[in-house]
């Protein structure tokens, strides 16, 4: 029993059953396919987080958002005065996180990559974009540029689902994908 | 040096008290079962806690009941995640240790006064953080991400209680070197003893970790260091809070071995594929730490591959074996008993009727099935992007930890009651239905969490509605339904776990006395046809035909296959990212 | 610290115990090598990465 000591002295030379080994190999393989499935995805598939983060002053990515978003403003979001801004495509597009918004709100066209820089001037947040649930975390004092392509067209939410204090649910942010050409 | 030694070891000897116990034959350390008596009851004390802190946060988060104030909601969420995640399962993993080590060991325990001292600063740090987060400052969650700041005396507690906590593994390390030296068994350590020690220097790891990145943070919130990097702070922080779940797997990977052997009368199918499979723990199972860190700036994807995959999935390897090798012991040792007939007669009339067999083999399945794979899509980089920080985090890891080592532990506590409070169960009846609602229960939380988590339902969030938002979201309809199944999951699986506490208070304080006349059926009911001298060796490979653990295996394989694949498929459809 | 069992009977000489079994029976090695391997690997490892990022343009 497994609360007794091993019945012979030497355990480790007993035979292994037939079964058992067959077992163990085909879920080493099986790991050894998990394992190899995510160097493939880096090869071959479309969905992988960049790699590319700089440190940054959250002051001066504060200053650059402002600045971006002052210069491609094409209105207001309703009555709640935060700009929606549209890049050009294959540009850059800023999104900052601070308690609690994400800003300002973005216009995408759909089809077209952009050069998405996310971060922090406080604290850490959780970037969620719905429906399509696509999620990344956020720091401050990390610039992360994630190069994304809208694939279909509509309102996209932006949650943070990274607890950053008791304002945490009101804290979203949206983006627009629009055809080609057209909003604005 | 070494007079002194010799002089307290032999004091210790002659001090050391033991009673036979009347079941097994054990020789019992009193100074240990004092010990275990006082971790086991102040774990049950912070399920109960904790436990009631977990429904009143499942029925915020059901919509139409929305019970909590958004302050009040926090705080109650990090308490929970506190008192469950961290107290209740790290007292009665002490108690594990004390067990496996003095117990199964017949040996004296070592420097049992340390164990009080141990015990004491983490009953005091625990206190300390409860007080802390219920003051209400210090609503920075489980994992107090800087630069929020909790109050200093929340890092303070949970350094004590870590403190406390390193001591008690170093006793049972001390015990182990006492027991071979004083030839109390031969040969090798018993498996589940093998299986604490897997857990014991998980835990030295994990508490390592803790110290490193506690106490620049404790000093932060006074004042004397002024900043803490996020982004280590996060790594070092997972290093202890993931490993620390590492060591409820290996522990309550033991706990399925020793009921096993205890209800059925199981022995290890083979001592060798057993062990190097807790071996591989040793070495890959802390790894797993990076799956936390998926989708953060900064690290490289060699460095998430490597540490995410457990080296290439050898931990999930040794999860796998496992998960054959504790049913194959258990459909042998029936088969031994008697039980041949088909496929399934081995598991058809195995003691369902004893909660902690029925518990433990909940835990074993629900474990794999809905904790075990879940865990390894979590955790595969990519994948991670649809999943990170949703509830489907909490939703696997309610699997996990709720279904795999929560059940898994109250199953235990049936054997333990008897064994070394020496009391019987009160209430056998519903004793013997604790184990399905609280079961049944909490893997309901786990699948509408996952299933609201695919939706893309934050963690961790206090009103899905948006109701106070600027640029409010509307999840689908779906959402709300899936957390409303969850808060009536949560209203189940909380009945089960007030009637565990009930149970195990009252059989602690009314149960009737164990004595050598009642001792084995104090158990719990036993397949009948036992025979425990006729247990012979079915461990070599001449004997090993298991078809009913072949089919299992078989259809977890499947599963596992399936829905890893359906996964990807999912992430493939997300936009092209890069 | 492998120490063997008496032998049964002092007739059979002791077959020597095969490394990994003693490796599986010395706790404190097991207790260095699952401290030092998550460590080098985990730690260290990713540190030195946090470390090494670079400032952004």
């Amino acid at each position: 029993m497994a609360i007794f000591p091993p019945q012979t002295r030497i355990w480790w030379n007993e035979p292994v059953a037939k079964a058992e080994l067959v077992w163990i190999s085909v879920a080493f393989l099986w790991g050894l396919i998990m394992f190899f499935m995510m160097i493939y995805w880096h090869i071959y598939g479309q969905q992988n987080l960049s790699t590319q983060v700089g440190r940054i002053d959250p002051a001066v990515f504060e200053q650059r958002t402002n600045e971006f978003a002052e210069k491609f403003r094409i209105r207001d979001e309703g009555d709640t005065g935060v700009p929606v801004v549209r890049p050009p495509p294959g540009g850059d597009a800023y999104m900052l996180a601070r308690t609690f918004d994400w800003w300002p709100v973005l216009e995408l066209e759909k089809g077209k990559p952009y050069k998405l820089h996310i971060s922090s001037v406080d604290l850490q947040h959780g970037f969620s974009l719905l429906p399509i649930n696509m999620n990344i975390q956020v720091h401050p004092g990390l610039e992360h540029i994630i190069t994304i392509t809208p694939t279909e067209a509509g309102t996209y939410g932006v949650v943070c689902n990274e607890y950053c204090g008791l304002g945490h649910h009101q804290m979203t942010g949206r983006i627009y994908v629009v055809e080609p050409g057209q909003g604005g | 040096m070494s007079t002194v030694a010799t002089e307290s070891d032999y004091i210790g000897k002659l001090a050391a008290k033991f009673r036979t116990c009347p079941a097994t034959g054990l020789k019992v350390d009193l100074a240990a079962e004092r010990l275990i008596k006082a971790n086991a009851v102040a774990a049950v004390v912070f399920l109960a806690i904790g436990g009631t802190f977990g429904l009143l946060v499942a029925l915020t988060r059901w919509p139409a009941v929305h019970l909590l104030s958004s302050d009040m909601f926090y705080l109650v969420l990090t308490a929970h995640g506190l008192d469950v995640l961290l107290l209740w399962i790290i007292f009665f993993e002490m108690a594990i240790l004390y067990f496996a080590s003095a117990v199964i060991l017949s040996s004296r325990i070592a420097a049992p006064r340390w164990g009080w001292v141990g015990f004491a600063l983490m009953v005091v740090g625990g206190l300390m953080t409860n007080v802390a987060v219920l003051q209400g400052d210090s609503s920075v969650m489980f994992t107090s991400y800087v630069p929020l700041k909790a109050q200093p005396h929340f890092y303070l507690g949970l350094i004590l209680f870590a403190v406390g906590a390193l001591i008690g593994c170093f006793i049972f390390l001390g015990t182990l070197v006492i027991a071979k030296e004083e030839k109390t068994y031969e040969g090798s350590i018993p498996l589940v003893t093998f299986g604490a020690l897997t857990a014991c220097i998980i835990a030295v790891f994990t508490i390592a970790s803790g110290a490193i990145i506690l106490v620049p943070t404790f000093l932060w919130s006074v004042g004397y260091i002024a900043n803490i990097d996020t982004l280590t702070y996060k790594l070092v922080w997972w290093a202890m809070g993931h490993s620390s779940q590492q060591i409820n797997v290996s522990a309550h990977v033991a706990v399925w071995y020793l009921i096993a052997a205890v209800t059925v009368g199981a022995k290890p199918l083979s001592e060798k594929v057993s062990r190097t499979a807790f071996l591989l723990y040793i070495f890959f199972l802390q790894l797993a730490s990076a799956h936390h860190l998926l989708v953060e700036p900064g690290l490289s994807s060699e460095w998430k591959i490597v540490n995410t995959s457990y080296m290439m999935y050898l931990a999930v390897l040794g999860s796998m074996i496992h998960g054959m090798t504790v049913p194959g012991s258990i459909e042998a040792a029936q088969r031994k008993s008697g039980y041949t007939r088909g496929v399934f007669e081995w598991l058809r009339k195995a003691p369902w009727g004893n909660p902690a067999f029925a518990g433990m083999f909940l835990s074993l399945v629900m474990f794999g099935f809905l904790g075990g794979i879940t865990g390894v899509i979590l955790g595969t980089e990519q994948l991670n992007i649809i999943m990170h920080n949703t509830l489907y985090v909490p939703g696997h890891f309610h699997a996990t930890v709720v279904t795999g080592t929560t059940l898994a532990f109250m199953a235990v506590t049936y054997l333990v009651v008897p064994l070394i409070f020496q009391r019987q169960i009160i209430w056998p009846k519903l004793a013997r239905l604790q184990p399905y609602l609280f079961g049944f229960g909490a893997a309901g939380i786990s699948l509408f969490m996952m299933g609201a988590g695919t939706l893309g339902v934050a963690r961790r969030h206090w009103d899905i509605s948006f109701a106070d938002a600027l640029l409010p979201y509307g999840y689908p309809p779906m959402a709300s339904l899936m957390m409303g199944l969850n808060g009536l999951s949560a209203i189940l699986a909380a009945t089960g776990g007030a009637l565990y506490v009930l149970i195990t208070v009252g059989s602690i304080l009314f149960g009737k006395k164990v004595d050598e006349t009642n001792a084995v059926a104090s158990l719990g009911p036993m397949p009948k046809k036992v025979v425990r001298e006729a247990v012979t060796k079915y461990g070599n490979a001449g004997t090993w035909h298991l078809p009913g653990t072949y089919v299992l295996v078989g259809i977890f394989f499947t599963t596992f296959i399936l829905y890893y694949f359906v996964n990807w498929k999912y992430l493939s459809e997300l936009w092209p990212m890069q | 610290m492998a120490e063997k069992p008496k032998p049964e009977s002092a007739a059979a000489p002791l077959e020597r115990i095969p490394f990994m079994q003693r490796l599986l029976d010395n706790p404190f090695l097991l207790l260095f090598i699952g401290v030092v391997v998550p460590t080098v690997i985990y730690i260290l490892w990713g540190v030195m990465e946090i470390t090494q990022i670079p400032l952004a343009k």
